[in-house]
């Protein structure tokens, strides 16, 4: 394909679905999803990669869809709070976080989900410690996170009785 | 935020290439994971007609063990370095320093080498345009004036690297490459006492690799570092330190640097009096009050400088403790 200024040619799979557009060099991931694919379940809160709500998974590792400049996905592969439920059953992760009232305001929510779902996909049993861990570059201002972590914590419970792995 | 300016990207895949299109374009800027530097972006601090995005070049992303240490390519992730066995066990303050930076998601993309050439901060400098402009900007970015001291002419803005500091106590050297080639220097001369221009990287240089040296691979080390909360922040104060005892508990080699107190990694000097003897309460409380001294935090964020003078002392102290316990 012929170079257009300032563009680039974007292909990638969003969700499991091959996506092919045209993006910007400018555009941010977190706009190419909210604006161009219409996914509005990645927030934006600070902008600036302080708060964490807008975190994706890009190969499997959670990333600020924000400080993510879309013409650098080529060839990735993106999941976004969209991907997570099957025919509307929430995922582990999410009905952790609906029973344990994990949500309040719910903005936080997308992004400390996806950072969950990174952390159990890597470390599928891990102690309080580790979820703090795993979730420290997410902010919530609800609530005190303490009921996060419980939700963490109650979906790793759940897969592992359930022997099933992210 | 500010709507983002409408630049170039380029990615090349190999080193030659991303020097040659840096060279071809004055304004262009070498970008790697970007998690500071897209913000500055976005804010206008910095305003690139293109960005060459160096994390395709795919000879920067190994750690390797030669013969004379360890060489991390500047590609390496922070994560990958924090997790790094060879690294956790040869040279354990880096590995902590990697985890310390921002949060996990940070450190996710945020690469070795954009670390390392990160830019100095300032309470008024890492602002939204609007609050800049409403404050007449500063001296080192339009303005004609540094508003941490007014009277001087020169940038107070500090470096807040942590990887830095916890590889100039090993004596880390880096690899440069440039249009005129490849040279090798010690870290610390990647470094110079001024805000404004605090690399010492000619045009269209770049960082390629670290090497660490074999000789102190294994002495024991720690990095802390104070900040309001506790991950995401940047550094208020950070210490880097290696320690390494030999017998009847001996100090055999002692290094400290620090980081976010002065506009390059500071290495503190005069601390060869430690030598051959033990640590005690006396001592502890030298290294305390040289690290305070050596340390010059001016305004440049929210917390107070005397308060981050203190603390840097405090965390020098408990770390040398620690590590001579």
């Amino acid at each position: 394909m012929a170079e257009i200024k300032n563009k680039t040619n974007l292909s990638c799979t969003v969700n499991g679905r091959a996506s092919d557009n045209i993006v910007s060099d400018s555009l941010l991931l977190a706009d190419f999803l909210r604006e161009t694919l219409g996914l509005t379940g990645t927030k934006i809160g600070c902008d600036g990669g302080e708060c964490g709500c807008c975190t994706v998974l890009i190969d499997n590792a959670p990333q600020h869809a924000c400080l993510t400049l879309a013409a650098k996905c080529n060839g990735k592969a993106i999941e976004t709070i969209e991907s997570l439920s099957e025919e509307s059953r929430l995922s582990a992760i999410q009905r952790g976080f609906n029973e344990k009232l994990g949500a309040q305001c719910g903005f936080c929510t997308p992004g400390m989900v996806m950072a969950a779902e990174g952390l159990l996909r890597t470390n599928p049993d891990p102690n309080e410690q580790e979820i703090r861990a795993g979730l420290a570059s997410n902010i919530c201002r609800c609530t005190g996170y303490v009921k996060i972590i419980e939700a963490v914590q109650s979906a790793a419970d759940e897969l592992k009785m359930s022997g099933q792995a992210l | 935020m500010e709507f983002m300016p409408n630049f170039k990207l380029y990615r090349p895949d190999n080193v030659d290439d991303a020097i040659k299109i840096k060279t071809e374009h004055a304004e262009a800027r070498y970008v790697a994971g970007g998690t500071d530097m897209i913000v500055n972006v976005r804010r206008g601090i910095e305003q690139p007609q293109s960005l060459v995005d160096l994390t395709s070049i795919s000879n920067m992303n190994d750690i390797t063990e030669v013969d004379d240490g360890l060489q991390i390519g500047a590609n390496v992730t922070l994560r990958n370095v924090r997790e790094n066995q060879i690294i956790q066990q040869n040279y354990p303050c880096i590995a902590e320093a990697a985890g310390s930076v921002a949060g996990p998601t940070h450190q996710q993309y945020g690469t070795v080498g954009g670390n390392l050439c990160l830019d100095t901060r300032c309470l008024f400098y890492n602002q939204s345009e609007w609050w800049r402009q409403s404050n007449d900007y500063c001296l080192k970015e339009r303005g004609d004036t540094c508003h941490v001291a007014p009277s001087g002419k020169r940038c107070f803005a500090a470096f807040s690297g942590d990887l830095a500091p916890s590889m100039l106590v090993y004596e880390a050297e880096i690899n440069v490459v440039g249009p005129s080639g490849s040279r090798r220097i010690p870290l610390l001369e990647l470094y110079r006492d001024d805000g404004m221009a605090h690399l010492t990287l000619g045009p269209g240089e770049l960082v390629e690799r670290v090497h660490l040296p074999m000789a102190l691979a294994g002495d024991p080390s720690r990095y802390e570092k104070a900040r309001i909360r506790g991950s995401i922040d940047f550094p208020l104060a950070g210490v880097a330190i290696r320690l390494r005892k030999g017998k009847g508990n001996a100090v055999e080699d002692v290094a400290i640097a620090l980081t976010a107190v002065n506009p390059y990694p500071k290495i503190i000097s005069g601390l060869q009096g430690l030598i051959d003897g033990n640590l005690g309460e006396d001592e502890l409380d030298f290294i305390r009050d040289a690290v305070r001294k050596q340390s010059k935090p001016m305004r440049t964020t929210t917390v107070a400088p005397w308060y981050r003078r203190r603390v840097v002392g405090a965390l020098a102290r408990r770390l040398a403790a620690e590590l001579s316990a």
